[in-house]
């Protein structure tokens, strides 16, 4: 009897966490969905009917509005995508360099250092942005994509999170070797080390290109002219007057937007997955 | 041993050597600018390219006259609302979440179907996501009008846009929206690092799911839950991207937050770089006692341990000398 109780249980626990799971499926997916079909609709027809799962016709036409003003999802595109590799490189190169000097090397200063990047690890950019985009103002740095670059060569999260990774996984017998071989230290970096370290660095390479193309603060700061935007700020443009009533074309802009990285998420996820999992094992 | 075997060469330089870039980039792009945060604060520097400018009399003047606006006050007190009206139902929701993704007993099967679809609001713009919510809650049509009239909820199409509370509810809807995701995510990889010989013993006591859950989950991912807190908390008080782009703070400073009050002093209107700063160096004290509790919960305890261990070592091999 017993049995059969808890088999009746089971069953009623594991429907309702199904039908709560797939209305947060829903929840999840329905934005996207609104905006994908309606990017494809006419801007009459989304005012009749603001909702709907038949695609329209209307594509290119919304296109050509969208396109026919300040938006310029192109130069966005390779805007965007030139810093956020710029920001990857940067990242995850200069990351697992200032880990690895944490890790073999003993030297005086090494515990006091690592001290500070733990201190500065949730400073965000925006805090500093005055005196930064002051400074950047007085040597003639503003719309320069450098000026955004540059900054990611320290970047202590990442620095942490190699540094996490790299202690259990950096045999110093094989560095020992290579000395006796007559490597030098900076080629057994490059050689042997960043090699070893190829799956940290992708993992965190994925968190650098995204969050960097995400990132809006410091980019409108400091890019103010047309075909300096990247495509974050290119959205921010779909609010203004300009747009004001061409739904259809705010809806395929957003997409446009939204397009690259559905793409990375797709082919990535089961990588990114682990890769948030892992990250928040570090406390 | 192996470091013992060269002798005589001393690596310490590569030490130094390889951190350069990370010290003089640091230097550059983060500190100095952060001085300089922190000395414009005491200044009267205002207007776009100003560079004459000079040290008030009464040095702390911006940051009394930041306390006292009350669009300052304001905009605290929204980031603080919006992050409680965020985070409560997405540490719910994550927990649910995991104890169900978690349960050894009744296993959810598409849970890698799920995590996916469950993160994927995080990793898309925050700005595009501000619009597109504009979009969804628009007037007098607007998709989420559309169903809340055809369903019947509604007799009329409703304004959000002009409501204080609609609209805050709706930011903070936002961000539980592309949280939640990776907060369970988290979560689950935290309980899965737990020991499963615990819950073997649970389970020959005749424990239930809801009695394991908090009895023995729970109090095993506390560190994970306190980081979760605490990065959440960070990343709320800068909450900057959804606000400034969903209704750019309003209606009447109803969604103002704190980054969007600074963005506004200091890149529109009359350009008060001195005012935004002292704003800036508020929140970074704010900011700073937040990650402070954040360094002290993530302090290296196995390191910590074996230094311990070692001086103890030490100390026993002194007492047998």
């Amino acid at each position: 009897m017993s049995v059969v109780k808890k088999d009746a249980g089971s069953r009623a626990f594991l429907i309702s966490a199904y039908i709560f799971c797939g209305l947060l499926t829903v929840l999840s997916l329905i934005p996207f969905v609104i905006m994908i079909v309606n990017a494809t609709r006419s801007t009459t027809q989304i005012q009749q009917h603001a909702i709907s799962l038949i695609p329209g016709t209307n594509f290119m036409k919304n296109f050509a509005v969208l396109t026919s003003k300040t938006f310029n999802p192109w130069k966005g595109f390779i805007n965007s995508l030139i810093i956020s590799v710029g920001v990857t490189a940067c990242t995850v190169y200069f990351s697992t360099m200032t880990a690895y000097a944490v890790v073999a090397y003993e030297w005086k200063l090494k515990k006091p250092f690592f001290t500070l990047i733990m201190c500065v690890l949730m400073i965000p950019a925006t805090i500093t942005s005055i005196g930064f985009y002051q400074f950047m103002y007085k040597i003639g740095m503003t719309n320069n994509f450098l000026a955004i670059i540059l900054p990611a060569i320290a970047s202590p999260p990442t620095v942490f999170f190699m540094r996490q990774y790299m202690i259990p996984s950096l045999p110093m017998e094989i560095l020992q070797s290579a000395r006796i071989d007559g490597a030098g230290e900076f080629r057994i970096f490059n050689q042997i080390v960043l090699p070893m370290m190829k799956p940290a660095m992708a993992t965190q390479a994925i968190f650098a290109f995204v969050s960097s193309w995400n990132n809006l603060f410091l980019p409108s700061i400091l890019l103010t002219k047309n075909d300096k935007y990247t495509m974050p700020i290119m959205v921010s443009l779909l609010t203004g007057d300009i747009y004001k009533t061409e739904y259809g074309a705010i809806y395929l802009g957003l997409f446009l937007t939204v397009l690259p990285l559905l793409v990375v998420y797709f082919l990535l996820s089961k990588y990114i997955i682990a890769g948030v999992a892992l990250g928040g094992l570090k406390g | 041993m192996a470091r013992k075997q060269v002798k005589g060469i001393s690596y310490a330089k590569y030490g130094y050597l390889f951190s350069i870039p990370f010290i003089v980039a640091f230097v550059i792009f983060s500190l100095y600018p952060t001085l300089y945060t922190a000395t414009l604060g005491f200044t009267d520097c205002k207007g776009l390219g100003n560079n004459n400018w000079h040290f008030l009399s009464d040095p702390f003047e911006n940051f009394k006259n930041v306390l006292s606006n009350n669009s300052f006050i304001t905009s605290l007190k929204n980031t603080v609302a919006i992050w409680i009206m965020n985070f409560i139902p997405q540490i719910t929701i994550a927990l649910l979440l995991t104890a169900w993704f978690t349960s050894r007993s009744n296993e959810i099967k598409g849970k890698g179907f799920f995590k996916v679809v469950f993160y994927m609001p995080n990793i898309i713009t925050a700005a595009t996501v501000a619009i597109l919510f504009n979009a969804l809650f628009s007037y007098p049509v607007g998709p989420v009008n559309d169903i809340l009239v055809s369903l019947g909820l509604r007799d009329a199409a409703y304004q959000f846009s002009v409501d204080k509370s609609a609209s805050r509810i709706i930011v903070a809807f936002i961000q539980f929206w592309t949280w939640y995701g990776n907060t369970m995510i988290i979560l689950i990889s935290g309980v899965l690092g737990i020991s499963p010989d615990i819950y073997e013993a649970a389970e020959i006591d005749g424990a239930n799911g809801v009695q394991t859950f908090f009895k023995i989950t729970i109090p095993n991912i506390k560190t994970v839950l306190l980081y979760n807190l605490v990065t959440s908390l960070v990343g709320g008080l800068n909450m900057y991207d959804i606000p400034k782009l969903y209704l750019n703070g309003g209606p009447d400073n109803a969604t103002l937050t704190a980054n969007v009050f600074i963005y506004n002093q200091a890149f529109s209107g009359s350009y008060m770089y001195n005012k935004a700063a002292a704003a800036s160096m508020i929140m970074f004290v704010i900011i700073s006692i937040c990650s402070a509790i954040l360094f002290w919960i993530m302090r290296d305890r196995d390191e910590a341990k074996i230094q311990k261990e070692i001086k103890a070592a030490k100390k026993a091999a002194k007492k047998g000398v």
